[in-house]
């Protein structure tokens, strides 16, 4: 099936199906019976019609399309894309998890409970907190959450002047997007030439209108935030809380605690620290966690324990209310309680160290080749600023499509957005030496090739199921669901 | 050593000396002392795969799932069939454990995936755009009240008391934050009150949000209210049961704005509350406000036909503070999963589904009103879900279920004033006339 590029409803043959259905047992009973004539519709369900073998060799020809951890090499800075462990999919799947309805009683759920309690507990010791919330949905929502707790706690000491949120200039564009969201104003603050937060910078925007401050540590150039306890004083001296952005997670686990730091709020992303599958770009899960004198504050309702039981705790007067459906993304934090299971309190850290080893050896291999802004030990990833000598002036984005056709999914490009031409390298834990090797190589090939034949980079990639894409196009000309012709 | 981290010690060493570096914890010293945790995770020791699925079967064994029971049990969630092929495609890594597809020439299997999911859900509700899906049916509805209020510059979004109690909360919790007004709008007989309704409308109201079928199972009248919410230059929002449209009048019939919804029941697992996915679908008067991620159709360089996540400028990590949402992701493998179900079910599938749910629903309602210990809470048309009131505490009744392995329905009283004694019960195609039979007898005794 060799370029297959048709869509389902390109394969739909009228009277074909896949659907398997008992015959109802219930007879005598007609639907214009029940149910009113104006209530029903009049029209057919413009759906497909195809066989059983239709539906696999459709999905699973696409899935060919595609690239994932599986398949190679991902090193997507900010995204920590380590490997997806099998047995915490196995896990997920077991139907005496899987199969529990969210209103039952929770006499019946108490395994649930207990896993959602341990999580709690486990995820609360990594980062020096008192107590999580598992509800918010993403990182995104993690932050949300987050900066809903932090206006909650102002407003309950009547401190309504506090409307303000710091986000430095490097963060991820989600900071901005959910302090916006959560009806605060933002203050942006500059980074110093190291990308560290500019405290003068800082100490000049505190105020007693700042609610907080949120801050990634390692930041997103990959560079520890050494004053951060510095950083913590001057908030909390203008009456401001910390919030932790647990993006980078992944470069500090059993090394340094969030909480230690001084951050008061915090979201960690299941999805990138503790190994569970992106899913192409969701489901993912973004726990919050928090100090003592913010835990009155969380999204109800909270999982408890009373003796050897657990429950459902939704007496919470102060709690911001509740942030989505249910209790959360419970399959997801089932991956991750299976993952921390396996890794241990040695194994986490041994995932950290070697995290951060892996990101300084590229560093180190890359920067004859690569603009390196900023040359200091790096965390669990590094930022590089394009080619050097860029006689032909390639963009990075060309040397991203160019690595596509060495096998290898790209790194972030274009981001942080303080560093020009940034290319982004995050190799995770879990990938050996010559993986790393490979990619390097890959890497200065290219490099290569942007002085001796600059036309194979602009026009990259060459043998991709499709090449590059006409973006302009897809937004000028919109099409966004198919039509009959 | 662990199987998860290939590299041994000696490669650990030749990577250090590369780099003129004499250990790993110099690669830390960048981290002030103070702030080096200085003793060891309180963790058990790391459990082999034996005693990891040892430990799960300790934990599930303090479950009753549907494996055991017999679910009469909806309110949000619902025990629909699962076709066995959902879970071989939506396990292929290829799909799972790929990042969203900022990379379109790898990522084409994502992305027309949900270029095709857009289709089908635009098709099912007879809306003109959809976006690729958000956390969830809540949150879906909040990100349509959103556009709402960006929309018609008005502050103040009204909502059915027959909308999902849960959905409500999310709702309140969002709106508060951003200082928009919700009010509430009472019902009258199981459905909203169309005269409160005109009370409580004015020249702030956003839009109304109207859950079809309503959270008692019932169809609720769109025609009046669809006229006086536009007449008023408002927006009107339905929350519907993606099952439900096998048979009933779809959003777009209806002349609804923004269709939203939890797209659980195609397909996806109960898994205790979630993932799931929001689906959202609107009018295309409305595309440039729609949040989350959109998959357009385009060329490649070779005039390929290709796809891509397009109108990317309303989105956070270009428009940073002024976007339309903080929303970065989208539940790709739930939408994968419900993209799946609905090729699967096909057009006579899905209507199939949803007559078997409304036929067996009936005569479950007929036959435990036929033991006289029960009546309807409400006599209005309703699909999949009935209220019923009886003589007995719900948790209690709940417990006698319990024993016959029956999952049985939702205590109201939870959510609602004076309906104690009430409870809502959910038949799904899943149910055959026996355990209909049994539920029955069951109640009947109690």
């Amino acid at each position: 099936m060799k370029g297959y590029n048709k869509l389902i409803f390109e394969v739909s043959r009228e009277g074909r199906f896949a659907y398997s259905l008992p015959k109802s047992d219930i007879e005598g009973i007609s639907i214009e019976s029940i149910i009113p004539k104006e209530l029903l519709s009049d029209r057919e369900i413009d759906l497909p019609e195809v066989s059983e073998v239709d539906v696999i060799r459709h999905y699973t020809l696409l899935s060919n399309k595609n690239y994932g951890v599986d398949t190679g090499f991902y090193p997507l800075g900010s995204c920590t894309m380590k490997y997806n462990p099998k047995i915490n999919e196995d896990m997920s799947e077991l139907s005496s998890l899987s199969g529990i309805h969210p209103n039952q009683s929770e006499e019946t759920v108490q395994g649930a409970l207990r896993l959602m309690y341990e999580l709690d507990s486990m995820l609360s010791e990594i980062a020096g907190m008192e107590k999580m919330t598992l509800q918010p949905a993403a990182g995104a929502h993690g932050e949300l959450t987050g900066l809903m707790i932090i206006k909650a706690y102002h407003d309950k000491n009547k401190d309504f002047k506090r409307t303000k949120i710091i986000v430095p200039d490097s963060a991820h564009g989600t900071n901005p997007a959910t302090a916006a969201v959560a009806g605060f104003d933002i203050v942006e603050v500059k980074s110093d030439k190291m990308g560290a937060v500019d405290l003068e910078s800082l100490k000049s925007v505190l105020s007693d209108e700042i609610a907080g401050l949120m801050l990634t540590n390692p930041s997103t150039l990959g560079l520890f935030e050494s004053n951060i306890k510095k950083i913590a004083d001057l908030v909390h001296e203008a009456g401001g809380l910390l919030y932790y952005d647990g993006a980078n997670m992944n470069a500090i686990m059993g090394i340094s605690r969030p909480g230690d730091m001084g951050f008061d709020v915090m979201h960690y992303n299941l999805h990138k620290t503790f190994s569970t599958p992106h899913g192409g770009g969701g489901p993912g899960s973004g726990p919050v966690g928090v100090k003592k004198e913010l835990v009155e504050f969380l999204p109800v309702p909270t999982v408890e324990k009373n003796g050897d039981k657990y429950y459902l705790n939704y007496d919470k007067p102060n709690s911001i209310g509740k942030m989505k459906n249910f209790y959360g993304h419970f399959d997801v934090m089932i991956k991750s309680y299976a993952y921390i299971l396996s890794m241990g309190a040695k194994g986490l850290k041994e995932a950290s160290q070697k995290a951060v080893l892996n990101a300084n050896y590229m560093m180190n291999k890359l920067k004859d080749d690569y603009n390196l802004p900023i040359e200091q030990i790096c965390m669990h990833e590094f930022v590089l600023g394009g080619l050097k000598d860029n006689i032909h002036d390639i963009a990075t984005l060309d040397v991203a499509k160019r690595l596509l056709d060495y096998g290898y999914h790209p790194p972030t490009v274009y981001f942080p957005l303080i560093i020009d031409n940034a290319i982004m390298v995050e190799p995770t834990e879990t990938e050996s030496i010559e993986t790393l090797d490979g990619f390097i190589d890959a890497m200065i090939e290219i490099a290569k090739e942007a002085k001796e034949n600059p036309d194979i980079l602009k026009e990259a990639p060459h043998n991709t199921p499709v090449r590059r894409i006409d973006e302009v196009k897809a937004a000028r000309n919109l099409i966004l669901k198919w039509k009959k012709e | 050593m662990h199987r998860y981290i290939p590299n041994t010690e000696a490669d650990s060493k030749n990577m250090l000396q590369s780099m003129n570096v004499e250990s790993i914890d110099d690669l830390f010293s960048v981290i002030p002392k103070e702030l080096i945790f200085n003793r060891e995770l309180d963790f058990e020791d790391a459990m082999s795969e034996i005693e990891i699925k040892k430990h799960f079967a300790e934990i599930g064994s303090k479950n009753k799932s549907i494996n055991e029971l017999t679910c009469f049990l909806g309110a949000g969630a619902y025990d629909h069939y699962i076709p066995s092929i959902i879970r071989h495609l939506a396990k292929r890594s290829e799909f799972y454990t790929a990042y969203t597809p900022y990379q379109p020439e790898i990522s084409q299997g994502t992305l027309q995936a949900i270029f095709e999911y857009q289709t089908m859900i635009c098709n099912l509700t007879d809306m003109d755009v959809s976006n690729a899906s958000v956390y969830d049916g809540a949150t879906a509805s909040v990100e349509a009240a959103l556009m709402a209020v960006d929309n018609t510059r008005r502050n103040t979004i009204l909502v059915s008391e027959t909308l999902s109690p849960e959905v409500r909360k999310v709702i309140k919790t969002y709106m508060g934050f951003r200082k928009i007004n919700v009010k509430e709008i009472k019902m009258a007989d199981g459905v909203i009150d169309i005269d409160i309704l005109k009370d409580a409308m004015d020249k702030d109201t956003a839009a109304l949000i109207l859950q079809n079928p309503n959270f008692f199972g019932i169809i609720e009248e769109f025609e009046e209210i669809e006229r006086l919410i536009h007449s008023n230059k408002s927006l009107l929002i339905s929350y519907v049961d993606p099952i439900s449209l096998g048979l009933l009048k779809t959003p777009g019939e209806l002349g609804v704005d923004i269709a939203v919804g939890d797209g659980q029941p195609l397909g996806n697992s109960l898994n205790y509350g979630g993932a799931y996915l929001g689906f959202m679908a609107a009018n295309s008067k409305l595309v440039r406000k729609m949040p989350g991620r959109i998959v357009g159709q385009s060329v490649d360089a070779d005039g390929k036909r290709a796809f891509v996540l397009t109108l990317q400028a309303r989105e956070q990590h270009i428009r940073r503070y002024k976007a339309t949402s903080n929303i970065c992701s989208n539940q790709a493998l739930n939408a994968l999963i419900a993209s799946i179900y609905m090729v699967t079910m096909g057009k006579k599938g899905i209507k199939e589904v949803a007559m078997q749910c409304a036929q067996k629903s009936h005569y479950a309602a007929d036959k435990i009103i036929e033991t006289g210990k029960y009546k309807l809470a409400f006599d209005k048309p309703f699909f999949k879900e009935f209220a019923l009131v009886g003589n007995n505490d719900v948790s209690d009744l709940n417990k006698e279920l319990l024993k016959h392995n029956i999952l049985g329905g939702y205590d109201l009283s939870k959510d609602y004033e004076n309906m104690d004694k009430n409870f809502l019960l959910c038949v799904t195609e899943k149910r055959t006339k026996k355990e209909i039979d049994e539920l029955s007898s069951a109640l009947e005794v109690l």
